[in-house]
Parts: C-alpha cells; structure tokens; sequence
C-alpha cells in the first residue's frame, strides 16, 4: 500500500435510508468502476482496504460528514480520486473532500458531531421550553436497545450545545412545505453513543414533548471539539498541504455562526 | 394523464420499517422513462421480497429490453414486507413500482414471473394494494392486464381467475409482441374495450387467456375436458423459445442495488433448456431444445456487464453449466482474463465427474478450495436409475476423492425424498453413500479434515415432465424417511461427526404440490390463505402448514386427491390444452421406463429419443464447438 487517502462523503435525500453496510458495497463497487487502484488484503479471501471511520450515521439519518480511508497500490491524487469516486457513486452518496493521510489516525480526532433535527409541524413553543429544560438538566437518563441489550445511560452531559429556531428551509435534499422547528446540537462522541433520537427522548423525558410526525435528522459535521466555536472543527486540518494554505475545509461551515 | 410520485407519502412511511432502502430505487443502471411520452407501459412484478427479486435474471432482461423499445416503459415493483404493507394500508398508498414509484394501477400491462408458486400469496397483496380487483372478471377498463410467466406459468390454472392472460416460455420476443399488440389497440382508440384486447392476444395463439376456456368436470372431480368458449381462441397455447440467444445478449447492464440482495453477482446464462432428462426436472423439460451462447458473447457479456456493475463476481448460469460445449475454454480464458483482479468466477450447476473438478479448480486459482457442490439426487443406484440422474456410486465416490486430494475440504451432496417408488432404504443410502466419500476422502487425503454436507429436499412432481402422473409422498412418510437418515448419521461413531444433513420438513412439499398440480379450483384455497393473512409462503418464517389446510377444508378442495393420488393415462391433466412441446405418449413412456428402471440417453449425444419437442415448436439443438477462443482483454 502506497499511500492512504482520507475520504469526508454525504449520505443525501433517498439515500439517508441506506445503512452502514449498504453504503460499504456500494464504495467498494464504485471503485472498481472507477478503476482506482485500491491495495488488497492478503490471505485467501482478499478485500479492499477501505475503512469506515468514527460512528456511521444510523440507517435513515443524513449526513454531510461521514469519512473513510482508502489504501491504494500507488499514489493518487486526492482531487482526482474525489472526482472519480463522485462520479462512480449514485446521487446522493456524494464525495465532497478527499486529503492524503499524513501522520495521527483519523479516529482520534472524531471527537463530537454536529447534527441538525428537522421536525415537520412541531410547536416552535413547546420546542423552546422542551430545550430549555433539557439544558437545564443535570443528568437525563434515557433507554435504548443496543446490540447488547437495553442500555441505560445519561444524556445529557455529552450535549455540549442544544438550541432551537424557528424554519422553514431545506436540507439534505428533504423538502418540507409546512412550518418546522429546527433543533441544532453539539454532542460529544462518547460510549454509549447518544445519538440525536436519544436526545428527543430526552425532550420527551423532561418535557413531555413529541413530535407530531417522524423527524429528519442530519449530521452536519464531526472533528475534533474547537472551544472557540463550540462544536467541531476540520479534521482534514492537520493532513492538508501546507502549499494549499488558502482552501480550509468545508467541516462546520453549516454550524457556523448558529452555534 | 401524467402520474404523480407516490415517493413523499411513501418516504414518511419509511422511517417506521425495516430496511427501508429496499423500496428507494434509484439502483445503478435502473432507467426512469418519461412517462407522457411512452404509450405502452409495463409493471414487471417479481413477487417476492425486493432481496430475491431484485437479482432475478427473467425480470432484468424483460426491464432492459422493453426500456429499449420506442414509446415503451418498464418500471419494477416487488412484495413489500408486511411491515410496510401495514403502514401503506394505514395511509391509504397503494402498491408502487420502484423506478419512479408510480401507482401500479396506472400501467397498461403488470406482468408477473413466477419461478415459484409460492409467490401466489404475494401476487394477491399486490393486487389489493394496488387497487386492481383479485379476479379478472371484476377488472374494467382502467385496470392493467395481469399477465403471469416464468416456469409456474406452465400450469395457471390454479391463478386462473386472478390471471387476464399467460405466457409460456421465453420472454424476449413474446413481450415486444404483446407490447406492439397494446400499441396497436391503444392507437385505434381502444375499441371494444378490455375484452377485445384479450381477444387479440389469444388470437396469436401465443397467449393464454384463461377466461376464453372453459372447464368441465366429471362427477367423480377429474377433468372431462377444458375448450375455447368462443371462436377464433386456439384449442391449444405453445410455449415461446428463443433460438439465437446470441442475438439477445441481456442483460447487458445489470441492475445493482444498494440493499443487500440474495446474489451479489453478475449472472450470464451461458445456455438455455437442458436434455440430460432428469425426470424430476421441470426446468429441463420445459425449456428444451438446448441452445448456447457462444464463448465469444459469453466473454463480450462478461466484460461489459462487470464495467457496468462493479460486481467481483461472475455466474456462469444454466442447467448444467459444465455442458456447455465450450466450457473448458470458456472457463479458461476467463480465469486468465480476470486473474489477479479479485474478481471470483462461479458455476452453479455442475455434474458429478471428474471434468467438474478441473473447471472448479480452474475458477478458485487464485482463492480458496472451500466447497464444492454435486447432485446425485437419488441415494441407491435404483433411485438414480427411477430418476435418469446417471451417475454411479463409483462415479461420485471417484469424483468426490478427486476433489479432496486437490485441496477441497467440503462437499455438499443434493439429494431429494420422496421420489416416486422411493422405499425406506433408498433413503437411508444417502448415509451410506456419504460415509463410503468421507472414508475414501481419508483414505486418500490421509487426514481426517475432510467434511460432507447432504441436503435433502422434498419431491414435488410437477406438471409437464414424467411424473406428473405420480403419486406425491405423503409428509408423514418424508419426516419418517429423514429421521431415520438423522438418526442413521448421528449414531454412526466412524463417520458420523464429519457429516452435516440439511432438510426442511415434508409439509411445505405438499403445498407446493397443491400449487403445481392444482386446477382451477384450487384458487379458491389460494384465496382463503391470503384473506386469512398468508404472505410470503416460500419463507419459513411466514409460511402456516395449518393455514393452507383450513383453507382447503373451507373450500372443499381435497388435497390428497390432488397431491398423493396417482393419475392414469388417460386423465385429462388441468394444463393438458398448454403445450410446452413435450409429446404425451413420450411423457408416459418415460414414466413407464422410470417405473421399470430405464434410463434415457442425452440427445445431445446419442439419437433423438422423441421427446416431440423440436419438431413441434419448429427448433433444434443449438451447441457449439465454434473453435474461437477468448482472447486477454485490453488493458487500458
């Protein structure tokens, strides 16, 4: 393997429905479409190396900042490899940023997503004081099947940032007519994950709050916690060449100022 | 009149199911067509869960070649999962295709492959989701055409009522003339409504209109006889075969889902029908004569259909894949285009000799010798000779040593029970047969590493092949047979911990049996199984013994009489006016030498034994050698 190279796609629209494993054969097969010279295990049943990284969106959730490694036999350039892969994927599993590894696993700095719940009809009211109770909370305990069982564990405290605002835009390439409460989060990654559907619970625990019709939910960005903002930054930042100091990163431009 | 999307109600219902990207769409190489500006529109249907459906062979071709028509669209749609068909009644959204998840209603034709009677639930559920009445004679002018194909398409009857139409055969061409007969009619203005259209297309002789008959009954229940009830209808229907395979080289962009489907592969029939005669096989008796695809389109499909897909593996399908004439060099010359590009290479289907071995290893050069598969059928030599499966004992214990001294460590052997004349012993020789290939494994592997699987299915005789006059086994004398084969393998000390035995139960068997065999009565069973909420009968999981059997009692219908009962010669069988070209006194004589142990010789290679099909439906063998070879692929 000659070189590794980082990867950040969306999961977007229709395509939010496709889980982890969906969306592992489907990069697999657009590669070999794409002819990218991805590096083989060994061994009597070799697969590529490609690698998720961090926690997978769950099945039905969209994102615009999930990321993967890829081995590959030779180097490769990370634009032409970001093109080539776009192209090969179907709409809807976007590549949006591609960097050369260079040293520290990308893992490491996966520390807090920033996610972005959609609720469809909601009471901008209700949704208000739900939040304000739930901020005010010192520890949440909420409930939810693992793959080892029913899991009882706090909410609250890896929220780092939990606000709501009234709107009526897109995202994700989901379209909502009606009027629609916003809630925008910062939560840090933790075991057991809390996830954005444990944070609703959480509402409905400490406000008796639910909404009227299923929410869509999307994470917006993930990376290491940057005080300054309040929620995630780049994670790409230390890979970049430092000749193309001018381009940063797209991570957290979407919390930006809300946050 | 455009069509709306169903897909933003659909999409709300989503979050609540499982697996909800397979009713998303969108696959890789799926074709969404305008639909103003199409004038026939077809629904293919296969009705099984999106995860069987998806990579069937028929329906990817049919899609592929109607989309390729002018002023033709085809979309797909496939059984959802009864957590989903809850929500959909919940919310009033009826049963939608997943291209661009339109109404199914709206279509012109919902064309239906039935590789399997157990789907007929499934077709049911569809129906009523989409709002098109169950039986044909409610149907009006706004409803699609229902029209049936694939292999249980060669005994509707059972469906009858639910059917407009059949085919039998091929599909290929069939469909373009169907579609140009809708055009046709649809351009005139639809005269004479519904009826004129079924009319039109029973008149080419090449559809099936079950309505355009009649059946009468003796009092006793057997059928007196089954006639047109109007003139110009065909006293008979003829099965379709396409001679030139080369010719329609689909599918050339296969579809590729993002949900997990049962075969992730790019399949190539590499041949059509099968002659070796296997008396239990209707596939090989409906689809003769055989006719192949030459190594050159082979290797042509091949190459472009895994630059389309991205798949890593490639299926040779067929039969009987190693009788391709050219087989050798086919699997050659593939192996050494795609060595080194981990692309795996399988052949489904294979004999039990030692050639077999030479192309598997051929195929696992440069992966693992896990397992190989071979399928005696029978478990003695009579069992076999009954059959015409010709393979002896010494056969399949040489092939069998073969294979373990060259570095396979598992085999699996496909048997079935219940065969006709079938006795206790014939199936406690499977035990002895798979002790006899472990004990000649060791003996010449000198390790005790060596492993068989046997994998025992149900016999169900089947309408069009020797024994459709036979009596089925009842599933009392199936379970009996297979606990004492259980038992026999676990008792045995020496051999019995390097033996796994696979089986299902008798009871699915006689379901099935029910289905094949059954006339147009028995669609009233079919009816009462689903109103009573029976879906999805090829799962385990879905499928009730019980519920099948207070159906059948709540309709009158007999299940004995119509499964374990032995038919005589001159019953009139419920699918004797569908003609799949197979001669009827052939059929019986055949019966009557697989009753006296006869076996019957492949007419690939030894005279024709008159099995009256080439010369009823105008075709001929079509079999290579064509000497080309595969040359290496380009690199770029």
């Amino acid at each position: 393997m000659a070189q590794r190279l980082r990867v950040r796609y969306a999961k977007r629209g229709r395509l939010r429905f496709t889980s982890h494993r969906d969306i592992s054969r489907a990069v697999e097969r657009a590669v070999r479409r794409a002819d990218v010279p991805v590096a083989f295990s060994a061994g009597f049943s070799p697969h590529p190396k490609i690698s998720y990284v961090g926690a997978a969106a769950p099945t039905g959730v969209a994102s615009e900042a999930e990321y993967l490694e890829i081995g590959v036999t030779r180097e490769y350039d990370p634009d032409r490899l970001r093109a080539e892969l776009d192209d090969s994927l179907p709409p809807g599993l976007d590549v949006l940023d591609v960097v050369a590894a260079t040293s520290g696993s990308l893992a490491d700095r996966l520390e807090c997503s920033a996610w972005e719940i959609r609720l469809p009809g909601a009471d901008p009211a209700l949704a208000g004081e739900a939040v304000e109770r739930f901020n005010a909370a010192e520890r949440i305990e909420v409930e939810r099947l693992t793959k080892k069982g029913m899991r009882r564990f706090d909410a609250r405290e890896v929220v780092l940032n939990l606000h709501a605002i009234e709107g009526g835009e897109t995202t994700a390439g989901q379209a909502s007519s009606q009027s629609c409460v916003i809630l925008r989060m910062v939560v840090r990654h933790a075991t057991p994950a809390v996830r954005p559907d444990d944070v609703l619970t959480g509402l409905r625990l400490v406000a008796d709050f639910a909404p009227p019709s299923p929410p869509e939910v999307t994470r917006l960005a993930q990376g290491p916690l940057d005080v300054h903002i309040g929620g995630p930054a780049d994670p790409f930042g230390p890979d970049r060449d430092t000749t193309r100091g001018g381009e940063t990163g797209p991570a957290g431009e979407h919390v930006d100022g809300d946050l | 009149m455009s069509v709306e999307s169903l897909f933003p109600r659909l999409e709300a219902l989503l979050p609540k199911v499982s697996k909800p990207i397979q009713y998303v769409g969108g696959e890789l190489n799926s074709t969404v067509k305008d639909w103003d500006e199409a004038t026939v529109r077809w629904a293919l249907m296969y009705p099984d869960a999106y995860e069987v459906g998806l990579p069937n062979q028929g329906v990817q071709i049919l899609y592929e070649i109607l989309n390729e028509l002018p002023e033709t669209l085809a979309e797909r749609t496939y059984a959802v999962w009864p957590d989903l068909e809850a929500l959909m009644r919940a919310e009033g959204v009826p049963q939608f295709t997943v291209d661009a998840h339109r109404p199914v209603r709206a279509f012109d034709v919902l064309g239906l492959s039935f590789s399997t009677e157990l789907g007929y639930t499934n077709m049911l559920t569809a129906l009523d989701l989409a709002g098109i009445p169950l039986l044909s004679a409610d149907r009006g002018d706004d409803d699609p055409i229902v029209l049936a194909g694939g292999h249980a398409a060669f005994n509707p009857e059972p469906i009858a009522d639910f059917l407009d139409a059949a085919v039998l055969g091929d599909g290929e061409q069939i469909a373009i003339a169907i579609t140009e007969v809708v055009r046709e009619w649809k351009a005139e203005g639809s005269p004479g409504g519904r009826d004129e259209l079924l009319m039109r297309l029973a008149e080419s002789g090449g559809v099936y209109v079950p309505r355009f008959y009649d059946v009468d009954y003796h009092a006793d229940g057997r059928i007196q006889r089954v006639a047109p009830n109007r003139s110009g209808v065909p006293w008979r229907v003829h099965k379709h075969t396409v001679m030139d395979l080369d010719e329609w080289p689909y599918p050339k962009k296969p579809l590729v889902p993002l949900a997990e489907t049962v075969h992730e592969r790019f399949s190539v029939e590499i041949f059509r029908g099968c002659t070796r005669g296997c008396r239990f096989c209707q596939a090989g008796m409906i689809t003769r004569p055989v006719r192949e695809r030459s190594i050159t389109t082979i290797g042509d499909m091949v190459e472009a259909g895994v630059k389309a897909s991205g798949f890593n593996e490639v299926g040779l399908l067929s039969l009987s894949s190693a009788d391709h004439s050219e087989i050798g060099e086919v699997a050659k010359g593939l192996a050494d285009r795609y060595e080194g590009t981990n692309t795996s290479l399988s052949l489904p289907s294979t004999r039990v000799d030692a050639f077999n071995i030479d192309l598997a290893n051929e195929f696992s050069r440069n992966g693992r010798r896990s397992g190989l598969t071979f399928a005696p059928e029978g478990g003695s030599e009579r069992m076999r000779k009954v059959i015409n499966k010709m393979v002896t004992e010494e056969d399949l214990i040489r092939t069998v040593t073969t294979a373990y001294t060259q570095g396979w460590r598992q085999v699996k052997l496909y048997f079935m029970c219940g065969l006709p004349t079938e006795e206790d012993a014939d199936v406690l020789g499977i035990a002895d047969l798979a002790r006899k290939v472990i004990q000649a494994g060791r003996e010449a592997t000198g390790s005790r590493d060596v492993r068989c699987t046997v994998s025992i299915g149900g016999f169900v005789p089947k309408p069009h092949t020797p024994f459709q006059w036979a009596a089925q086994a009842d599933h009392e004398t199936v379970d009996r047979r297979l606990k004492a084969l259980k038992d026999a393998l676990r008792g045995d000390k020496e051999y019995g911990r390097a033996i796994g035995m696979r089986y299902h139960d008798g009871k699915p068997s006689i379901v099935e049996g029910l289905l094949s065999r059954g006339d147009r009565r028995v669609g009233a069973v079919i009816r009462a199984v689903w109103e009573d909420g029976g879906r999805f009968d090829g799962w385990s999981e879905h499928f009730s013994y019980q519920r099948w059997m207070d159906a059948a009692d709540k309709a009158g219908v007999d299940v004995g009489w119509y499964t374990t009962r032995e038919r005589e010669e001159n019953e009139v069988l419920p699918w004797d006016h569908l003609d799949a070209g197979l001669d009827r006194e052939w059929l019986w004589q055949d019966w009557q030498d697989a009753v006296n142990d006869v076996e019957v010789e492949d007419c690939r290679w030894t005279p024709c034994y008159d099995c009256g099909v080439c010369p009823t439906m105008g075709t001929e063998i079509q079999i290579g050698p064509t000497g080309k070879k595969l040359l290496p692929l380009t690199v770029v």
